[in-house]
């Protein structure tokens, strides 16, 4: 094989071609082909032919056509067909939790991954603070742990009726606009934020009375 | 406007959203399709094959684990999936239909040739090469994979895709040669 026992870098870059002209390499290897495309004509010779490849490929594959309409209904016939799905309590932290990451662009999640780290940083450092001076104090050490929940907003405390699927649950608390706060709660209560400002009692219960004949909610209450 | 991630529906899916699974199909079932009839090289089976995809994606959603794109899990499933449908057909059955397939391609090369059309041959070409060497054609300059994710959607170490697409542009020039196109490479 001639081309690719030649010299060994020469063959490397050679070989990154089709990627190059895709622009599927990474910046070292762009660059690294950039150079050798600049100073070796064969090289970007070759190149040309790369190229004449990417482009009749790509017009091959256009012209294959696509699969009928039917191709959806046979694949969401066999979806129907499948057993029901066993879903755990419905909004699945976990699950929202990926969503949530997952729609973040790569800069932002960049930005809060920093932000993260710099407020753990800082909350160290005031624990450490705070422990340090106890110990000159000889104070005493508390078994409680910090509260999570910001306690800022309307809030209510609500048991999911036993049926209720996670969609059930999804569209409530999307449709009534309503976010969990905490939960759940060891008898399966979840802290249920229903205003991000703080209302008056009587609004308050106005909203439960609404919210109570709702067939996803098995419990509602008001809470501070 | 943002669209909402593939990663973001595979959430969905697996939450059993089926709206999610109809948005995530049709972003990708022609890629997938096409993916999968340029190795069956039969429309009919490559469109049953697509649901058998899709339904795996419905299925395993909740298993993903965003080690690799969206797109890259569903090309591997579609290629075991295409690979296991040519397993079960009889080499008859192929050889007819790679027959057709070649034959039913544009111009025939020499026609193309002779009209200068040097686009034409190199499809011709192209379509003649091995199944082997279409796929990684397809998953480098239609598909748009890295090596990387090459090597996880076929299964072999990186090191081996390079070599392989060496090989298969490396055929391409020979079936030039043989229609009187010579790139004098390699």
């Amino acid at each position: 094989m001639n081309t690719m026992n030649k010299e060994p870098e020469q063959s490397d870059i050679e070989a990154l071609l089709p990627w190059h002209a895709v622009g599927t390499l990474s910046r070292r290897d762009t660059q690294r082909v950039e150079d050798a495309l600049a100073r070796d004509p064969e090289l970007a010779r070759r190149y040309a032919l790369v190229r004449d490849e990417l482009g009749e490929t790509i017009h091959l594959n256009e012209t294959l056509g696509a699969p009928s309409a039917h191709a959806m209904e046979k694949l969401f016939d066999k979806i129907d067909a499948e057993p029901a799905r066993k879903q755990a309590m419905s909004f699945n932290l976990g699950a929202r939790m990926a969503e949530f990451l997952a729609s973040l662009s790569p800069r932002t999640l960049a930005w809060s991954a920093s932000a993260a780290v710099f407020a753990i940083l800082l909350q160290a450092g005031l624990i450490a603070s705070v422990v340090i001076k106890e110990k000159n104090a000889g104070g005493y050490e508390t078994a409680s742990a910090p509260t999570t929940d910001s306690g800022v907003g309307a809030f209510t405390l609500i048991r999911f009726a036993p049926q209720a699927s996670s969609d059930d649950v999804t569209k409530f608390l999307k449709a009534n606009k309503l976010s969990i706060a905490a939960g759940p709660m060891a008898s399966g209560l979840y802290k249920v934020r229903v205003a991000v400002t703080g209302l008056p009692k009587a609004e308050l219960a106005n909203i439960v009375k609404k919210l109570q004949q709702d067939k996803v909610v098995g419990f509602i209450a008001t809470t501070e | 406007m943002q669209t909402t991630s593939d990663e973001v529906l595979i959430v969905r899916i697996a939450g059993g959203d089926r709206l999610a699974m109809q948005v995530l199909f049709a972003r990708h079932h022609v890629r997938v399709y096409r993916f999968v009839l340029r190795l069956v090289r039969n429309e009919a089976t490559a469109e049953d094959l697509i649901s058998e995809v899709f339904l795996d994606v419905w299925r395993q959603a909740g298993k993903f684990e965003s080690r690799s794109a969206v797109s890259t899990w569903m090309l591997s499933i579609a290629r075991f999936k295409a690979l296991s449908a040519l397993r079960r057909r009889p080499e008859q059955e192929l050889d007819d239909e790679t027959a057709e397939r070649i034959e039913d391609q544009s111009d025939d090369p020499e026609v193309a040739l002779a009209t200068k059309d040097k686009g034409a041959v190199l499809r011709q070409c192209l379509t003649a090469l091995s199944a082997e060497h279409r796929e990684i054609v397809d998953l480098v300059y239609y598909h748009e994979k890295s090596v990387k994710e090459v090597a996880g959607i076929v299964g072999t170490p990186a090191a081996t895709v390079k070599t392989r697409m060496f090989y298969a542009r490396k055929k391409l020039s020979e079936l030039l040669k043989e229609q009187g196109i010579d790139r004098r490479w390699p």
